[in-house]
């Protein structure tokens, strides 16, 4: 059985509410970042070094003047397209691998589950660590290492999942009817996987992002000056004691999109997924 | 029972193999030639030749990764480009530290996971309730690098109640911020698991029959309700443990603990490759025992995950 849910349980849930707004919020910050950004991210400005937050300076300025508030706004852009297009991408191997291993069954399953189990089995952020280092630094490395940690969680989600529809009569019925396997695949069984890979992916997301924060913290990540909240934190982080604004507001930024993309998660989960009824 | 043991032990080698394929592949694609920065700017053409052929270098590729997985069945990962100390010594020394910060943090997540689980449950819908849930959430959002800083302001820079880093000579003190930073994550999940599990045998009728028969409410819960909740609880702290290494790297980074996560760190930083692909190897390695041991011996412990079979 489908489920699904309207505005009104998205308006009457309170927390849902405020992070979709707030996710809607960055990503307007993210696509309109030179107009809102009151300085220019990467203008230094000798005269204003590590300013505390003032009226012209909201979120204050760091070790080299720059607009700490104008670096977390073109900040976000790196943390939402690395997050989201990470999610996409490592979703889509997921979704052809584990629609393979799951429809096919035998030892195509075999090989292909024992591939999943191979990536799950390093620690997220290692595997990602490893990846990375061995590419040039920068956004691509950043995405690629991310995608390639997370696929093989949604690949085995999948595959569960298709493990379970390819025994609806529907599915029979289609085949019956000598429906190609792509066709069966694509039509019949990816749109009734929709919502669970919904909820997966809205709650990976987040993870990603963090991901991608743990990466430029340790200089793996997209490269300064390019602002990102990771290297924005890791640069300053000596300043801890003199100038906690600098590491404590780009932290704050990672913490509210992360916890927004939860919170959504864990609504889409409640309202989507037939297994949280009981 | 044996069975599912030895199935699952067999079942691990094709893992381990798989592991070793993916580090070989990654060392394949190392930026630079490992040979040549190996013997010098000067060396000719004949001598890298000739290293390479020492290494295996110029055989096919299948030849090649039989060859490292030798060194790897031998504990050889390798030297350190910098310190030329072997990486297989470095880990050797520096896990120890790693393991006890993890035990640590999996001692604080678990024992405040839990007691928050059960506050939340035992005041379903109220003010407590929301709190642990909104902290279970934030626990889980909030990057472990930036928690570590905030919690060193806090608490060592403006109070002064610990110390900001080091290891302190095994003084406790020392211990209490790096691993409240790194078991937040854990904290988050096990207070989640426990709540839900909880709120779930709450409502079993055995319940009922420990509240009619007169027990106070507070053995109804911690001995009859949580009792029968933790089985999912305790599975879920021992998977977690193999990823308390990702914390780890940024904890002990931040604090300055000397342990495999800041030896990344180092290198990372001087693209130190045999460094990096060694912790990540046996980080991975770690990882899969842990899950073994785990799976295996929670085969063992809960009768009904034997009757499944």
């Amino acid at each position: 059985m489908t489920r699904t849910f309207t505005w009104q349980d998205l308006i009457s849930n309170k927390p849902a509410f405020i992070a979709v707004t707030v996710l809607a919020a960055l990503v307007v910050t993210a696509l309109f970042a030179p107009m809102l950004a009151p300085y220019d991210p990467l203008a230094m400005d000798l005269d204003s070094l590590r300013l505390p937050p003032d009226n012209s300076h909201l979120l204050g300025t760091d070790s080299k003047g720059r607009d700490i508030l104008s670096r977390i706004i073109y900040g976000t852009r790196i943390s939402l397209a690395v997050g989201i297009i990470a999610a996409l991408s490592s979703l889509c191997i997921g979704v052809v691998l584990g629609m393979i291993a799951g429809y096919f069954g035998g030892k195509t399953d075999a090989v292909l589950s024992q591939i999943f189990d191979v990536f799950l089995a390093f620690p997220s952020l290692l595997l990602a660590i490893g990846i990375s280092a061995v590419m040039d630094p920068g956004l691509t490395s950043a995405m690629l290492a991310i995608a390639l940690v997370g696929w093989a969680g949604f690949a085995r989600l999948v595959r569960g999942i298709t493990l379970s529809l390819k025994e609806q009569t529907y599915v029979e019925a289609s085949r019956a009817l000598g429906a190609s396997t792509s066709r069966v695949l694509f039509r019949h069984i990816l749109p009734n996987a929709l919502p669970l890979l919904l909820v997966a992916g809205s709650l990976r997301v987040g993870g990603f992002i963090l991901i991608e924060a743990a990466l430029s913290f340790l200089g793996l990540g997209v490269q300064p000056p390019t602002p990102t909240w990771g290297s924005m934190i890791s640069l300053h982080r000596v300043y801890i004691n003199s100038a906690p604004w600098m590491v404590i507001f780009p932290g704050l930024a990672i913490s509210i999109t992360v916890i927004s993309f939860n919170i959504l998660g864990d609504f889409l989960r409640d309202k989507l997924d037939p297994r949280m009824q009981v | 029972m044996w069975y599912f043991a030895a199935k699952r032990m067999l079942l691990f080698l094709p893992t381990l193999l798989g592991i070793t394929i993916i580090t070989f592949i990654l060392m394949q694609a190392l930026p630079g030639d490992p040979v040549e920065s190996m013997a010098g700017e000067r060396a000719t053409a004949e001598t890298i030749e000739r290293i390479k052929a020492e290494l295996g270098h110029n055989k096919p590729l299948p030849v090649q990764y039989a060859l490292y997985l030798k060194l790897i069945a031998t504990g050889d990962m390798g030297r350190s480009v910098y310190t030329n100390r072997k990486v297989s010594d470095d880990l050797l020394q520096k896990f120890p530290n790693t393991v006890k910060l993890a035990l640590a943090a999996m001692l604080f997540a678990s024992f405040i996971g839990i007691g928050l689980g059960v506050i939340a449950a035992v005041n379903r819908d109220t003010v407590w309730d929301r709190l642990v849930t909104l902290l279970s959430v934030g626990g889980i959002s909030v990057p472990v690098f930036w928690l570590g800083l905030a919690l060193m302001l806090v608490f060592s820079l403006h109070l002064r109640w610990l110390p900001p880093s080091g290891m302190g000579n095994g003084s406790l003190a020392y211990i209490v911020l790096p691993a409240i930073t790194l078991g937040t994550f854990s904290l988050a999940y096990i207070a989640r698991v426990t709540r839900s599990s909880m709120l779930e045998s709450l409502s079993q009728p055995y319940i009922e029959a420990a509240r009619a028969k007169g027990l106070s409410e507070t053995t109804v819960v911690l001995k009859h309700a949580l009792k029968n909740s933790l089985i999912p609880v305790v599975t879920l702290i021992g998977l977690d443990l193999g990823s308390y290494l990702n914390g780890a790297v940024l904890t002990e980074t931040i604090f300055g603990w000397d342990g495999l996560g800041r030896y990344a760190l180092d290198g990372i930083l001087k693209r130190d490759y045999p460094v990096i692909m060694g912790v990540v190897l046996f980080g991975a390695l770690i990882f899969v025992t842990i899950n073994l041991i785990v799976d295996i011996s929670y085969h063992f412990l809960d009768p009904r995950v034997r009757a499944k079979k």
